[in-house]
């Protein structure tokens, strides 16, 4: 666990970016910051980034402990490759940084926490329609095979966990920059604290604001009473009104902002991916009341036939954070 | 690079993680007594479950949830939903929408077309196979290109995603695609902000292609690698096609091409599940797709194997021509100088992918020129009950299939992805034990430069394992399986 965020003055920054269970996309975000790429390598020490350098694990278990200086850790933990690599870059880093969605939340690869392994395993092995096994076979975790000179070599998988948890139930993390992705200037925001030695106290939320989605969208809203709820693809919105305001389940007013509303700006409705505003601790229940105190039903029969135009309120209100929900938690920690 | 004692007859050398490649990847080489290489397993030891949680989700949500399969491609996974979804509700999106969609994804394919030639590709060729670990990554390549070049690489990137975020909303993770359209139309000064953009790409793919030219077709020791048995294989090829048969990412039929470059089949997204069938191994989580009608005859190139590819080099190999005059002229030159059609060099597949780079910039600016991609008719609100649908596109690393089935209510009921790297997949387990068998030779512990060259035969498909690892899978037990010369399951032990 680190006690200090100050990077000492005798070196340049050094810097870890990982990818564990993620789209990569968090990845991408930093190559967009663009230019500014090259101030980066320029003004910091760039130790360990797979998808970009040929730095292989054994160059970072060679590492002393707390070599690197910041580390930017992205994707969720869901295999034992994950966690190992997550204790091992939290051993290295003095600072550690849970980068993007999956790290912060669990991300969207979290609603796979809904279901149970074996069917998901059923469904992309066995019961897929392009898939030919009649066998019924599955990729171990270990497993012999024959070479092709007949010798017989054993091959391994990482094992997989039940369910995805975020980095911080896996590790202690120092700091969280919320998004799916991270948007890039974002992200040079925060690089910018790193290189210039000016992140705020430890716990902090990096690289957003303190109010929500609604403050950067610059459609004006009239919180008007709704009926019910109307899908997207089924309707075309006015781009100048709010979304919520037209029927559509919109989750800007329970989401963090500092993204810069591209999604509503896109005449599309916010999916929450900046995570939870401050002081709340489950996105989700924010999320369902807020859209519900809008509904002008009040009989209990009313207020279910309205909720039900909502059609999957688990995959709408906890799309980017099913493993830090309350609904999860205990699971993802018996898991650990 | 690891190199461990595994028991008294077979040396293992691990190369763990594969760098510069987007996912994660694991190769075991398996040396016998002589030190040569007796066999070499690729392996993706990651999955996430995506066929599983898209179910019950609200199908229309899935061009939004798809594209967390992969950040580095999510535009593909977008395009591609959005095109299933139009199947699912029945609709045709005005043809505004359209092309708006194909604007989009044009710009796309010629940033992430550069992103691989020049940060992740491009480092073998342009700083070298051998150079030092250290310098074989982007900053290697700006140093040894120049830093204006460099730059003009940046902003080529910067500009594709510009054009990704104008039209789709966001950057990463596009956020416009909906069944029968796109959720907003473009300005003029966005329309002339894209010309100017894709004058841009334009000269930077001519400019990537005269890199290619001095750095890599003047050397005589990268054309012989080229050439060099140890990185060629003779497989079936396919692409998407337009109705000339000439290359095309958006939309058309699936053209199937034998070793020999005579087409076997054409085939609408639709009948995708006929040509295509998916294997399981049990060693890796990612599948083995290969042409249903010719089989499964194991990790063997040839007439008589059904694994194909799909890559930048398959696509010009499955189609007869580019549909752009520039990439045209490409396209005739390099057969010429490799020898006439097919290509089986599989390093050619970086001189392919700059010449779809020069379509891709050509088709950004014909769309952003064309009068109609202003319209402000882009969406065709469905009115049929949901069904079934597939969409297939040409993603930077492979044909791109999404299957949804629907319920009544438009709740997805059943997800089937076919992904552009696993496509490739089994090739790419050729291609690595080829090239390890080539140049791993009588007991020499291969160098780092050896190794790299490895690394270079799956380098050149550009992988994405985020992407192919869409399905998450389960803690197993150990299993030992004894397989007989036909690739069948002899023993199948189980602890």
């Amino acid at each position: 666990m680190t006690d200090a965020t100050s990077i000492p003055a005798a070196h340049k920054p050094r810097l870890a970016l990982y990818w564990a269970s993620s789209c990569g996309g968090c990845e991408v975000t930093v190559l967009d910051i663009s230019e500014r790429i090259l101030d980066l390598a320029a003004r910091a020490d760039i130790v360990f980034w797979p998808a970009v350098l040929d730095v292989k694990y054994e160059d970072v278990h060679a590492m002393p402990d707390r070599h690197i200086d910041v580390c930017l850790f992205n994707g969720a933990i869901r295999t034992d490759e994950n966690a190992e690599l997550a204790r091992l870059l939290r051993a290295k880093s003095r600072t550690l940084i849970a980068f993007g969605s999956c790290a912060v939340t669990g991300g969207i690869p979290s609603l796979a926490n809904n279901y149970s392994r074996d069917s998901i395993l059923r469904a992309s092995y066995i019961d897929s329609p392009t898939t030919a096994n009649p066998a019924g076979v599955l990729p171990q975790h270990r497993v012999m095979v024959s070479t092709d000179s007949g010798a017989e070599v054993e091959l391994d998988l990482p094992a997989f966990h039940h369910s995805v948890r975020t980095l911080a139930q896996t590790v202690p993390v120092d700091y969280t920059v919320p998004g799916c992705p991270p948007v890039a200037d974002q992200v040079w925001n925060v690089l910018s604290a790193v290189l210039e030695g000016r992140l705020p106290a430890r716990g902090a939320v990096l690289g957003a604001s303190n109010k929500s989605v609604c403050e950067d969208c610059l459609r004006p809203r009239h919180e008007k009473r709704l009926q019910g709820f109307v899908r997207p693809h089924l309707t075309k919105p006015d781009p100048s009104h709010c979304l919520l305001d037209q029927g559509i389940a919109c989750l800007g007013p329970a989401t963090r902002g500092g993204c810069g509303a591209p999604c509503t700006k896109a005449n599309m409705p916010c999916r929450g991916c900046y995570g939870a505003m401050p002081e709340v601790d489950d996105q989700g229940l924010k999320a369902l009341s807020a859209l519900a105190s809008l509904l002008e039903a009040r009989e209990p029969k009313d207020v279910e036939r309205a909720i039900a135009t909502i059609p999957d309120p688990l995959g709408t209100f906890y799309r980017f954070g099913l493993a830090a929900s309350q609904l999860f938690r205990t699971r993802t920690q018996e898991d650990a | 690079m690891a190199a461990t004692q595994d028991g008294p007859t077979l040396r293992t050398v691990r190369i763990d993680p594969i760098t510069r490649l987007e996912g994660h990847g694991r190769i075991q080489l398996f040396l016998d007594e002589k030190g040569e290489v007796a066999d070499a397993f690729f392996q993706v030891p990651e999955l996430r479950g995506f066929e599983k949680f898209c179910e019950g989700r609200p199908v229309e949500e899935l061009a939004r949830i798809t594209p967390r399969i992969c950040g580095v491609c999510p535009e593909a996974h977008h395009i591609a939903s959005a095109k299933a979804l139009d199947a699912v509700f029945g609709v045709e999106p005005p043809p505004a929408g359209r092309k708006l969609r194909e604007l989009l994804y044009s710009a796309f394919f010629a940033g992430d077309h550069t992103t691989h030639f020049y940060a992740l590709g491009g480092p073998d060729f342009v700083v070298g196979p051998d150079a030092p670990k250290a310098e074989r990554n982007i900053l290697g390549v700006i140093a040894k290109v120049g830093l204006d070049a460099g730059k003009l690489v940046l902003r080529q990137r910067r500009e594709a995603q510009e054009v990704v975020a104008m039209v789709g909303g966001k950057a990463i993770h596009p956020v416009c695609g909906l069944p029968g359209g796109v959720s907003k139309p473009i300005t003029e000064a966005e329309r002339a902000r894209i010309e100017e953009i894709a004058r841009n790409s334009l000269e930077f793919a001519k400019f990537s292609l005269r890199v290619f030219d001095d750095v890599v077709l003047s050397s005589p020791q990268y054309v012989d690698m080229i050439r060099s048995d140890a990185y060629q294989l003779r497989t079936h090829y396919i692409g998407l096609v337009d109705e000339k048969n000439r290359v095309n990412f958006y939309d058309g039929r699936v053209r199937v091409v034998d070793p020999s470059g005579l087409e076997v089949v054409r085939f609408a997204a639709s009948q995708y599940a006929e040509f295509i069938e998916e294997r399981v191994e049990p060693w890796t989580y990612l599948k083995f797709p290969y042409l249903k009608k010719v089989g499964w005859r194991g990790f063997v190139d040839g007439a008589q194997s059904g694994v194909y590819r799909a890559t930048p080099l398959s696509r010009l190999n499955a189609a007869d021509g580019m549909a752009t005059p520039l990439a045209q002229a490409e396209y005739e030159r390099m057969y010429a100088s490799l020898g006439g059609k097919p290509v089986h060099a599989t390093l050619a597949t970086h001189w392919a992918r700059l010449i779809e780079l020069l379509y891709a910039a050509e088709r950004t600016l014909e769309l952003a020129t064309d009068p109609e991609i202003t319209s402000p008719d882009i969406r065709t609100i469905p009115t049929a009950t949901p069904g079934e649908g597939i969409g297939v596109v040409e993603a930077p690393r492979g044909t791109l299939f999404h299957h949804y089935v629907a319920d009544e209510r438009g709740m997805a009921k059943r997800v089937n992805l076919i992904v552009g790297t696993t496509n490739n997949h089994a090739a790419i387990c050729m291609s690595i034990k080829r090239a390890a068998q080539g140049l791993i030779r009588g007991g020499v512990l291969p160098t780092d430069g050896t190794l790299n060259r490895i690394e270079m035969a799956f380098r050149a498909y550009d992988p994405c394992f985020g992407c192919a690892t869409h399905a998450l899978p389960g803690e197993m037990p150990l299993e030992i399986l004894v397989y007989g010369p036909d690739g069948q399951v002899r023993q199948r032990l189980a602890r």
